[in-house]
Order: structure tokens, then sequence, then C-alpha cells
């Protein structure tokens, strides 16, 4: 019987339960000696270090040594691309950077000896916000640019307006924070577990600061607690102290950040300021928008410029832009490294889009669904960077089932009539569309490798480029392994993600795991099938049906029973210089409907209600697809409207633990929260007719915000527009101001 | 150091530890049950919860020493790999967890409001485990997979059946 398509559990889920699933940081007690590392933090957000002396710390009981530039054999430098990242810089870029490590018996001790490292800093002005970074002209890149049609016509639009947005950042808050444990493995090389998303680059920064050959570094990573793209370029600096440490001293060494020290130096999603303008023709299609997009990028590139580039190919969200010119450009600032988060810079940009839909609705006194609608894609239109939209009605069969499955209409209606009813505590109802590119925007991603190993007992072992945090990817693996081969779940054993099995491995990121590595391992296991088919005809009728006598057969045979997968994503270009290519694969679309409640003396809010309709293709996994939608839904939901980073004056993260950080808790589920997957859905030249799944969900979120907006609407008159997130004090204020335009009674 | 005497998943284990160490360090570096995780470290998320003498505890603000003479209760004391606890079942056949980082501690949670009220509402359920976060799943597997046991929909042990 096919398991693809089955309503699996989690193929971890059984360890998950009984406790048994082991991450990085339980492996520490199978490592006697094992040595614990500790920061040595500036408390400044921009200064020179004049003078660092690490020798104190070592007079510390239980020290073993110190990290400080000098001991990396290789290059110290862990950016990825740019290599702007210095493990022990001499000028501090942001507050808490560390510039230093000890290394300690025991954590206390580590910690101890950091406590007495005598550093001491020239302090340097600091440019904190996106503005401060305009004023003094500090970027990390050129202005980036997507264009397409005559965008002057704006000026001549029947409706016209401007505006600005300040979108928040985003905590990741895995809850497994940052770990690595590094040893020095038979051949006095470096192994390394790392909870990373990434492990060849992992790999990759290691062997550079302990400047080894790759082939000298093995990164393997277990699994982790979460990741949600904070562990694609962000666990690279943990791995390589813990490398360099284990490196230094012979020891195994293990590095695991406190949630407070995770939370303040490692990088999250991009605060943006956004300005724009656009116009509107009388009958509600959009004519022209222009927009400058900025990006906090804080102090290094990390992955800044492609979530630009993510950002301004999704300012159409799932609306034809006819005329457009849109500029990003990544600023920087004294603060962490802003980084990869669920939807890569996306969510920035379609939160553009749905401000300015949501205001031309309001300007032209039409319902804001009846304006979204008329603006979406059809069959045979493009994007502004040339890319037919495929499938379009897709989309449009979504809106109309979800609009009737949530009974939007009548419900409108119905809150209509409370809201006049009631003074001060109201609702509002609101649909929003999701349309996401597929597809990392470098091309050279879009590759994956396999290598399955059959045994001579029919038995499985499957390895792949992806690493497993939690989205169900070893799931979807071991289900098209499984049919594939034509063998029983239970035979299939998906194996932890390790360099030395699979080389040169992409990240596992941008929704594409299942895409890529589901269609390396569906490769190999091809070519497996098809030799012991071979072997199979040769054989007495009904042996052959036994598949571990097949396998025992082609062992006898001489008949290789292991075999290596590839794939590559057909189809993708961009060219960055015209804006113009098809850097996608595919979209996935989406849409959600959500009501919410919002308290006018307040501005305290409740989600009611929310229903989802989600194209995954043809599901390869239910229960893992439900659960990646209601949780990257709620994440979303976390991220607009309770979720608010806050730096002090001095460039401190004065949010920096769950206390102060409010995070998505069970309260904030919504009561009634219908999720359904859109049937005959099934999406050609993608493995066995799935869609990707990880980050499109997170983006359905935004109804609750439109929704939110449509109750503040509902407590007085003008337009409502309000900076994101649209936490409770927001929102009390955007009723202020519109019960203020408000007609007086009479 | 201290010396400290505890029952943990009924069996009596003693350990040396400096008087400052927490609970969650003696269980997981002292005794190596890993099942308890670290998530925050000061109480916020509850990824170190474990039952003592009957209530769920934050193992991370607990110090080892005040544990000392009472019963402990850690997620590896509820089932081997054969035998699941009811909650435990119901959690994996719901996929109520995805990483599964913090389920240890939201199953620990759940057996004690289950123990303390077998037929919980949506409310109480919410209440009791506000202290537990999820970073991945939006939790309503886990209340629907709370609610299943409470039902008597998985009440008995089940062993192995895939």
């Amino acid at each position: 019987m096919k398991v693809v398509g089955q309503p699996l559990p989690h193929e971890g889920a059984r360890g998950h339960v009984t406790g048994e699933a082991l991450y990085a940081d339980d492996l520490c007690g199978r490592f006697p000696g094992l040595l614990h590392a500790w920061p040595v933090l500036a408390p400044h957000a921009h200064a020179r270090v004049t003078r660092l002396d690490a020798a104190p710390a070592l007079e510390e009981p239980g020290v073993v040594t110190t990290l400080t530039a000098g001991d990396a054999p290789g290059e110290a430098n862990t950016g990825p691309n740019r290599h702007d990242e210095p493990l022990f810089p001499d000028e501090v870029m942001f507050h808490q950077q560390p510039v230093a490590w000890v290394l300690g018996e025991t954590l206390d001790a580590a910690r101890r000896g950091a406590a007495r490292v005598a550093a001491e800093y020239e302090p340097l002005p600091a440019v904190l916000d996106i503005e401060q970074a305009l004023a003094a002209g500090s970027y990390l890149t050129a202005p980036l640019r997507l264009a397409d049609g005559d965008v002057s016509v704006l000026e001549s639009s029947a409706l016209r307006f401007e505006g600005e947005l300040r979108i928040g950042g985003q905590e990741h808050f895995y809850l497994e924070t940052q770990a690595a444990l590094a040893w020095r493995d038979e051949a006095g090389y470096i192994a390394v577990y790392s909870s990373t998303q990434h492990p060849s680059e992992t790999q990759e920064i290691v062997a550079r600061v302990l400047g080894l050959p790759r082939h000298a570094v093995t990164v393997e990573c277990p699994r982790m607690g979460g990741a949600f793209g904070g562990k694609e370029v962000q666990a690279n600096a943990s791995a390589a102290v813990a490398a360099l440490g284990a490196w230094k001293t012979g020891r195994p060494v293990r590095v695991r950040l406190t949630r407070a020290i995770d939370m303040a130096i490692t990088g999250k999603r991009h605060p943006f300021l956004v300005r724009y303008a656009a116009g509107f023709n009388a009958d509600a299609t959009l004519r022209a928008l222009r927009a400058e997009l900025y990006s906090d990028g804080g102090w290094s590139l990390d992955l800044s410029e492609p979530i630009m580039w993510r950002a301004l190919f999704h300012v159409d969200n799932a609306y034809r832009l006819p005329a457009v010119e849109v500029v990003g450009r990544v600023c920087r600032t004294h603060k962490t490294s802003q980084t990869a988060f669920r939807g890569f810079g996306g969510p920035q940009g379609m939160l553009l889009i749905e401000e300015v839909m949501a205001q031309a609705a309001q300007r032209l006194a039409l319902p804001a669904d009846v304006v979204r609608s008329r603006n979406l894609y059809r069959e045979g239109q493009a994007t502004h960077y040339g890319e037919r939209v495929d499938d379009a009605e897709r989309m449009g069969t979504i809106w109309s089932q979800l609009k009737s499955s949530s009974a939007f209409e009548a419900r409108r209606a119905e809150i209509a009539a409370a809201n006049a009813r009631s003074a001060h505590v109201k609702r509002g109802i609101a649909i929003t569309p999701v349309k996401f590119g597929i597809s990392f925007t470098a091309q050279f991603y879009n590759q994956a490798a396999a290598y399955v190993l059959v045994y001579r007992d029919g038995t499985v072992q499957v390895n792949h480029g992806g690493t497993e945090m939690g989205q169900g990817l070893f799931t979807k693996i071991q289900q098209i392994a499984a049919d594939t081969l034509g063998v029983a779940l239970a035979r299939v054993r998906v194996m932890s993600t390790r360099t030395d099995k699979v080389p040169n491995t992409s990240a596992t990121a941008a929704s594409s795991g299942s895409d890529l590595n589901g269609a390396a391992v569906a490769d190999a296991c091809r070519q497996i099938r098809s030799r012991l088919a071979a072997v199979a005809a040769g054989m007495p009728d009904g042996e052959w049906r036994e598949f571990a006598a097949v396998c025992e057969a082609a062992y006898r045979q001489r008949v290789p029973l292991s075999a290596s997968g590839f794939y590559r994503t057909p189809d993708i270009h961009f060219d960055p210089r015209t804006g113009r290519g098809r850097p996608f694969h595919y979209y996935a679309f989406g849409a959600a409907v959500s009501e919410v409640e919002v308290d006018g003396f307040t501005g305290a809010y409740r989600l009611l209600r929310t229903d989802i309709l989600e194209d995954v293709g043809d599901s390869l996994s239910p229960v893992v697809d439900r659960g990646q939608i209601e949780g990257g839904f709620i994440q979303g939901v976390g991220w607009l409207t309770i979720e608010e980073l806050l730096w002090d004056e001095a460039g401190r993260l004065a949010t920096a633990g769950a206390s102060t950080y409010k995070l998505p808790s069970w309260s904030e589920l919504p009561p009634v929260f219908n999720v359904s997957l859109l049937e005959r859905a099934a999406m050609p030249h993608v493995i066995m007719g799935s869609k990707a799944v990880g980050e499109p969900p997170l983006m359905l979120a935004i109804s609750v915000r439109e929704a939110l907006r449509e109750v503040v609407a509902a407590f007085g008159s003008g337009v409502v527009t309000f900076d994101s997130p649209a936490t409770p004090e927001r929102i009390f204020f955007a009723v202020q101001r519109v019960r203020a335009l408000r007609p007086a009674l009479t | 150091m201290t010396k400290v005497t505890l029952n943990v998943n009924g069996e009596t284990r003693t350990a040396s530890v400096p008087p400052e160490m927490t609970l969650l360090r003696l269980l997981r570096e002292e005794f190596g049950l890993t099942g308890a995780k670290l998530g925050c470290d000061v109480g916020d998320c509850g990824a170190c919860t474990v039952i003592v003498d009957g209530k769920t505890v934050n193992s991370c603000l607990m110090l080892a020493p005040q544990a000392d003479g009472r019963d402990v209760l850690t997620v590896e004391g509820l089932a081997t790999m054969e035998r699941l606890h009811p909650i435990q079942k119901a959690f994996e056949e719901k996929g109520s967890l995805q990483c599964g980082f913090c389920g240890p501690g939201v199953i620990m949670s759940a057996k004690a409001l289950l123990d303390e009220n077998p037929d919980p509402s949506v409310l109480e359920i919410r209440d009791a485990l506000a202290g537990n976060l999820c970073r991945c799943t939006g939790y309503s597997k886990m209340i629907e997979a709370i609610q299943d046991v409470a039902r008597g929909d998985n009440r008995q042990p089940v062993g192995e059946s895939a």
C-alpha cells in the first residue's frame, strides 16, 4: 500500500514523546572531559576594542584556556559570503557582540573566567535604526531594483495616495538555542554536532577558521529543536567556536547559548521601512505602484541581499501590477545581523501591497475583499519580473471556495449589525490571499543529492542533504523512499544529516526541503528499483514478491544495492541587472479568513476564528502539512500582532527573554480554527505532485492584521493605518485617531 | 558540595553536587536524563517541566538540594520506547509535536493536569499549560490530544502497533 499521502505521524514522534530523541546538547554525556564555552560580551553597540587581556581568566579555578585573535590557525571570520564577521573583532559592531571566549571544566568556571577578562573600549557613535542609517548613508548593499510598465501613469490615476509603513522584525525563539559540540576525531581532524540548517556551510566555515581542507571537517546535524531560518547562517559561529576550542585543547567543547545571550547576539527577521505611492483606476484595479523598501540588516551582510530580493519579488503578493518600480536597499546598523526567517523577505513585501489594497478600499469606499479580488492575477498574466503566473486560476478557486466555506458574506453582515449595537466592543473580518514563489532565488542552491543504501535483508538507509527541524522533512523522505522502492515504511530508516554522506548540500530553507531532497531520494530509489526489477525478472514466481529475497539475490549476482540520486530544479533563471527572469519553479497559493474582536477602551483584541484553504498540491503527508499550516499561521500572527522587538537608545535589546518578548501562547490560538487543503491540486513536475508548505502559511496571518483594520475602521471614520506589529497599544491609538475623526453625535 | 538523595522515576538516586546546581542540570548532567530540556533557563518556557511530589515544576528554577527527599517524575519515567503512556500515544498519533523540543515538558504538564482533573475543558487545558511555550505547532493538536485522553479514547497504555 502506498504511504505517500497517508496521514502518518512525524517520523521522530516516538522519540519526541518519550524524550529519547536526541538534540545536539543531549549528546554531551558521551564526551568525557567536555569543556564548556562562555563568551566575553561587549557592553557597547559600537566601539573600538582598545585593550583585551584574557590572562586574568586563567587564574580562575576550572578555566582551561581562552580563545582570542591569534588562536585561529585559519581565517577567524564566519561571514559566509563577504567574510565580514570577525570571530574576535577589534571593532565592536553591536551590543553584546562576543569579543573573546573562555573555556572551562564547567559552565560556571567559564562564566566566571569570562567576567575576569580585562577588556577596554572606546565607544563610537552608533547607527541604531533605519532612519539613522538613511541619514548617515549607512548601507550594506547597493539599491536593488525591479521595474515593469510605465509607472509615470501613477500621477494621472483616478485615485492616488502615498504613505509610509514600519514593519517590525521577529525573534526566532526556536525552543532549542544555538548549540554545537566539537571534538577531534580518530584521525585528529574535527567533527561537529551542530544544530544547523546548513551543515555544508557550517563545515565550510569551520574549515575556514581552522585553516583545514573541507574533507578534514565532518558536520552532523542530529535534529533541531526548531530553526525557522535562524540556524541557516547563525549556527556557524557557535560551531566555529566549539571547533576552534577543540582544535586548540584537544578536548571536546560544547557551545550552548543561554536564551538571553542567544536573543542578544543572533540575527532576527529584518525590520523594514517602506515608502510607497500607489495609483488606482476608478474600477479599483491597481494602475501603478512605486515604493522604496529599506531593511535593517544589522552589522553584517548575512543573507540580507537575497532577503531583499524576495521582498521585491513579493510586493505583488497575488495581484497583477501593471506598472511598478520598487527599489530595495539594506541598511547597515549597529545591531545583530538580521537573517533568514520563514518567508525570507516575502512577508514584508506582501505587507506593503496589502496595506495599499486596504487603503484603496477605504478611499474608494469599497469592501476590501472586492478590491483584493479585482486585482488577483488572471490566467496568462505575468509578474513584475516577467514570470508567467501558472495556475493563476487556483487563486480564484481558493478565494471563492474559502469565502463560501467560511460564510464570509453572512458573517460580515452579522458583524456590521452587531457593531452598530455595540459602542465599545466591535468585531471585524477579513480575507487575504498568499502567492509565494518556490525556489531559492540563488539558482545554484536549487540542487540536491542523496545516497540510498539497501541491505541484503531488505532494509534501507536513506541519506540526503536536508535537515530535520520539526517541519516533517524526514517523514516525507521516508514515505517517498518506501513508495519508490516498493517497501513497507518500517524498512526505511532516514539517517541524520552528515557532510560525510552527502557533500555540498544546500541549506534546508526556502520551503524547498522536500521538493529538492525528495526528488534526489526518489532518483536514487528508482535506480535501485530498476536494478532489482531485472533481478526479480529472473527469479521463480512467488519468490520475487519478497523484497528481502530479491535483495539477497541481487547481492549474490553482484548487482549494486546502493545508489546516489541527484536533482536540479529545471527552467529557473533570473538576471538581477535587468530584473527579469523566471526565478521560481512554481507558486504556492492559499488564503485565510480571520475574525477578531477589539475592546475600544484598551485596544485589547481576541482572534475569534480563522479559516484557511491552502494549496499543497497532492499532500505528501497531510498530518505534517496541516501542522505546518497551523504553526506557520500562528507564528505569523505573533509577528504581526504581539511580538515586538525593542531596542533602547544605547542599542541594547530591551526584549531579551520570553518575559518581555510576547510569544504566541495557548491563549492566542483562535477557538475556531478550520484548516483545509485544496482538493484535486496535483502539481506536475514536483515530487509526487506535491507543493511546498513550509513558509507560505506564515503570510496567511495578514488576514488578522486586516481584520484588525476593519474593526478599527468600525470605531470611526477616516483612513486606518498602523505600523506592524499591531500591538494592543497600536490598536488603541488607531481607535483613538478614527474616533477623533468621527462625526459628532447629534 | 551537597549530597542529595531523591527518588527519580521510581528509583533512589544520589549525587554530590554544588549547592547552586539546578534540578534540571542534576537530571541531565549527573543522571543522564536528557528528556527535560533547557529552553530559557529562567522559567519562561516550560521545556524543563518535571513533576515533583505530584506538582509540575520548572526544573531550571528548582535547586537540586531542594529536591532532596522528594519524588521526581520525568518524561523518561512515563514509558519506555515499547509501551507508551496514553498521553504520549495521543501526542504521537495526533501529530501534536513538530520539532519535539517542548514535548517532554508539555507532556508532563498535561499529565499533572489529567491526574488532578481527568476531564478538563479547553479553557482549563489552556490555563494549565500556559507555562509551556511551543514555537512550531500553534498548540491546537496538543489540545486535541489531551482532550482525546480525557475522553478515554486513549486511556489504556498501548503497546507497539506500527
